[in-house]
């Protein structure tokens, strides 16, 4: 043995759901004052791992050495005694309460609170100059950006003089810049031993970040090596098993007529909040226009508008003709008689019904053609059998159109609802979220039908708050911010570092989406005072 | 009207305010933890029933009561082990907790006393009577003769039986548990991000019982109140809908102590003006049905519950068992 213990040493953890083993006799070393990726797929058992480790599941068998001493972790209160710290990719903070209230909850120091406020307050203050943590400690957690919530999130872990920290997708939710803020924090924190892992599916994140990393597959630790020997091509392939194509392969967009045009649109909530402000764009034939921004910036208020799932101000024409937005003549069925196709962004509350089986879930929306059915019945048979063709074509493991939705892994999901939507033909296909929780071999396949379907001349609106994929897939990006189009670029010129400036609302000027002159305007804001944002 | 009968008005206030005030805060203590409970009413019932009952046979109210608060106690643990530990739905439990308490109280009050589902009437130390505070008037014609401030004191003050001053001092005591104690962070905690207490290490169904094992106690007392204090012996359906009344009052309130006690005098009011029709026609100048003046209370209940009260947000866990999510 060397002269450091192991941070955290998990000995052949197995744990079993069922028929369902998450996790397959895992070993693992994580070294003190290192950040260490844990990188797999949807369902490769990281999740479990790290649930083990935070006493949230009992392991069927192996053991657990904390520091180099064998601890038991039956519940969560144990691991906060070892040192452990979770900050989990759904944040568990009480959205009503202040930053300081979240951060003593269950952690105070006695039967009344005033003492435990004003000790929490002064540790708040060391811990923000120590390691950029800033946040108001007596502001509503609810009025926090995403990325200050996190931090209340890390500052309950270290509140807790939590050693260990496990960081679970910390930065799906993230701006690049607050990401890039989260990765300066959890430099600070190596810098003073804190061990950290870092449970991710982003490679280019285990690439920058990372000292070691792990990775899993089908609940098994396929591999552990040091960041700097590998790449992302091995990482890839030791993930799915195979060789995958991590680039998107594209011929340059040949766009034709435009077939949707929105001018000033606006969309208002339920509560009475502006959601999206008067936005304008068109999109053509044979070309993908990428919307990015933080999720909630309106992004999905405007496909819900044009998918027909809400109400809304403006015009919009599809094809020239002009559609309805005041909700009384528009739901999915009139939007898909017009040539729109849509694959929502939340598959599982709009996109399936998960109780349902695929054959019924494919032919949601279309059940209505005379071609399935006679009168009010439906011809089952037939639709079972063309389902059946669809998913071989789309390879949707297990190709059996009888099997409930909710059996299929997120990736098939996702598979089965575009061949509902793409099959039908559509004009325009707005997608939302493609990639959500799909595994990267099956990120590969959707990426390529979304690229066909372009070069088959038809028009795509694709928005995501995955940055990397919408500037791999689309042919024009228009950012969104508050509800406002901050600019439009063009996915070839424009870099990383000025996107995340347009999605966070530091730059651009919004609703002059044609306006490409953006540079002054990006230097003006790198030399003056960036306004806080959050 | 002249100011002593307002003042009257207002004690009638008081004594039929206490035991929504107390039911109140008993859904409070539970919705706030995250566990709906619409079985206040039923819970109250039996209170009623089991203090009478059991004051009756002991002659003391005091053991009474603890019968009643036991009584109340057992219902919530019913409804705790229902909808917490077998994570059923809360509204279905607290249906049920309250068919049953009205039909186990009259079935039990026929076989032990065979005087029609109701208890004998009860008096001298088997029932609270009012705290006459030192140097009160007791006799009507000496305070009709008193100055205001002395008949304020005498009518509206004192004489009050010692569980109306329990449920006034409830209400800072629940403040002050909700936001000045390590247990009333949790609770609250409890009931908006069950996930966030469990993450921090803390029990969520630890939490949960403890709520609704305070929301059973308050129930209890209510209960009591009715068939010892405000009545004297429990007849069928005592509880006439003072448990919803109470649940309107809580949403009217917002989940709030002092707006409670705001809102439950409110009910009271209502309710203590029904009594008064007199009054009424002397101030509207036309005869008001009794029937009508009745219904005010629901009525209200009714208003406020279809929302005329302004944006009220429940407790954001409320109703959903605790499910354990990786």
């Amino acid at each position: 043995m060397t002269d450091t213990a192991p941070a955290i040493e998990l000995k052949g953890i197995s744990k079993a759901f069922g028929p369902v083993q998450a996790n397959k006799d895992i070993s693992i070393r994580v070294m003190p004052g290192t950040i260490h990726g844990i990188i797999g797929e949807n369902g490769a058992g990281k999740s479990t791992l790290m649930s083990i480790l935070y006493g949230f599941y009992k392991a069927d068998k192996g053991e657990i050495f904390v520091n180099g001493t064998k601890t038991e972790i039956p519940d969560s209160q144990a691991a906060i005694a070892a040192g452990i710290g979770m900050v989990f990719q759904h944040f568990k903070l009480v959205e009503n309460f202040t930053v300081i209230e979240n951060v003593i909850l269950g952690a105070e120091d006695g039967a009344l609170l005033t003492p435990s406020i004003s000790k929490a307050r002064k540790s708040l203050k060391q811990l923000a100059e120590e390691y950029e943590l800033n946040v108001d400690p007596d502001a509503l957690v609810e009025d926090l950006s995403v990325g200050h919530q996190q931090r209340v999130e890390i500052l309950k872990a270290l509140y807790r003089q939590a050693d260990i920290l496990i960081l679970d997708e910390p930065t799906g939710v993230l701006t690049p810049a607050e990401a890039d803020h989260l990765f300066r924090i959890l430099d600070n924190l190596r810098k003073e031993g804190k061990t950290i892992i870092l449970i991710t599916h982003k490679l280019r994140e285990i690439m920058e970040y990372t000292d070691t990393v792990s990775v899993m597959r089908r609940g098994e630790m396929t591999a552990t090596v040091k960041t700097a020997e590998t790449d992302p091509e091995q990482l890839a392939e030791l993930m799915v098993g195979r060789k995958v194509l991590l680039r998107v392969d594209k011929k340059p967009a040949t766009p034709g007529d435009v077939v949707l045009s929105v001018r000033d649109l606006k969309v208002t909530d339920s509560a009475g909040v502006e959601r999206v402000k008067g936005i304008s764009f068109d999109i053509r034939a044979g070309e993908i226009y990428g919307i990015a921004g933080v999720a909630g910036n309106g992004q999905s208020e405007l496909m819900e508008v044009l998918g027909g799932m809400r109400s809304g101000t403006g015009t919009i024409t599809m094809n020239g003709q002009e559609i309805d937005l005041t909700g009384k003549y528009s739901d999915g069925q009139s939007r898909r008689a017009r040539g729109i196709g849509h694959v929502p962004e939340d598959r599982h509350d709009e996109g399936l019904i998960l109780d349902y089986t695929a054959w019924e879930n494919m032919i949601f929306g279309y059940h209505r053609d005379p071609e399935w059915g006679t009168g009010p019945l439906m011809n089952n048979a037939a639709i079972i059998k063309e389902a059946e063709a669809k998913m071989e074509r789309f390879d949707v493991r297990p190709p059996i159109a009888t099997l409930k939705a909710k059996n299929f892994s997120g990736g098939n999901q996702q598979k089965i609802v575009l061949a509902r939507e793409i099959e039908k033909n559509p004009d325009l296909l707005l997608i939302g979220q493609p990639t959500r929780g799909v595994d990267i071999g099956a990120i590969e396949f959707i990426h390529q039908e979304i690229i066909r379907l372009r070069d088959e001349g038809k028009a795509i609106l694709l928005v995501s708050v995955e940055l990397d994929e919408i500037r791999s897939l689309s042919d024009r990006i228009a950012v969104m911010f508050d509800g406002q189009i901050m600019g439009e670029r063009d996915p070839a010129a424009a870099d990383e570092r000025e996107l995340g400036l347009l999605m966070a609302g530091i730059a651009g000027e919004p609703d002059k989406p044609d306006h490409i002159a953006v540079e002054e305007n990006l230097t003006a804001v790198e030399h003056g005072e960036a306004p806080k944002h959050g | 009207m002249d100011f002593l009968t307002l003042v009257q008005v207002l004690d009638s206030t008081i004594r039929l305010a206490t035991p929504l005030l107390l039911a109140c805060l008993a859904g409070l203590f539970s919705e706030r933890a995250g566990i709906f409970d619409i079985g206040l009413e039923g819970k109250m019932l039996a209170a009623a029933f089991f203090s009478a009952a059991v004051a009756f046979m002991t002659g003391s109210v005091w053991v009474g009561l603890l019968a009643g608060i036991g009584a109340s106690m057992v219902l919530s643990a019913l409804h705790g082990v229902a909808s917490i530990t077998f994570r059923g739905n809360q509204l279905i439990s607290g249906v049920a907790i309250n068919f049953l308490a009205a039909g186990m109280t009259v079935l039990i009050a026929q076989h032990w006393f065979s005087q029609g589902g109701r208890t004998p009437s009860l008096s001298g130390a088997a029932r609270f009577e009012g705290i006459v505070w030192p140097g009160a008037l007791t006799r009507i014609r000496d305070i009709k003769e008193a100055g205001p401030l002395m008949q304020v004191y005498s009518e509206l003050i004192s004489g009050h039986s010692i569980l109306v001053y329990m449920a006034l001092f409830a209400v800072p005591a629940t403040w002050w548990i909700l936001y000045r104690t390590r247990f009333g962070l949790r609770l609250r905690a409890v009931g908006e991000n069950p996930a966030a207490v469990d993450t921090a290490g803390v029990s969520v169904v630890g939490l949960r019982f403890a709520a609704v094992g305070i929301c059973g106690l308050l129930c209890g007392i209510a209960g009591a109140y009715l068939a010892t204090a405000l009545q004297a012996g429990f007849v069928k359906d005592m509880s006439a809908g003072r448990g919803y009344i109470a649940l309107a009052a809580l949403i009217f309130a917002k989940w709030r102590p002092w707006y409670a006690l705001m809102s439950t005098l409110l009910f009271g009011f209502l309710q203590a003006l029904a009594l008064r029709p007199d009054l009424i026609e002397t101030a509207v100048g036309v005869k008001v049905q009794v029937q009508l003046l009745d219904a005010l209370p629901y009525i209200l209940t009714v208003i406020i519950l279809a929302g005329f009260v302004g944006k009220a947000i429940p407790p954001r866990a409320g109703g959903e068992p605790y499910v354990k999510e990786r």
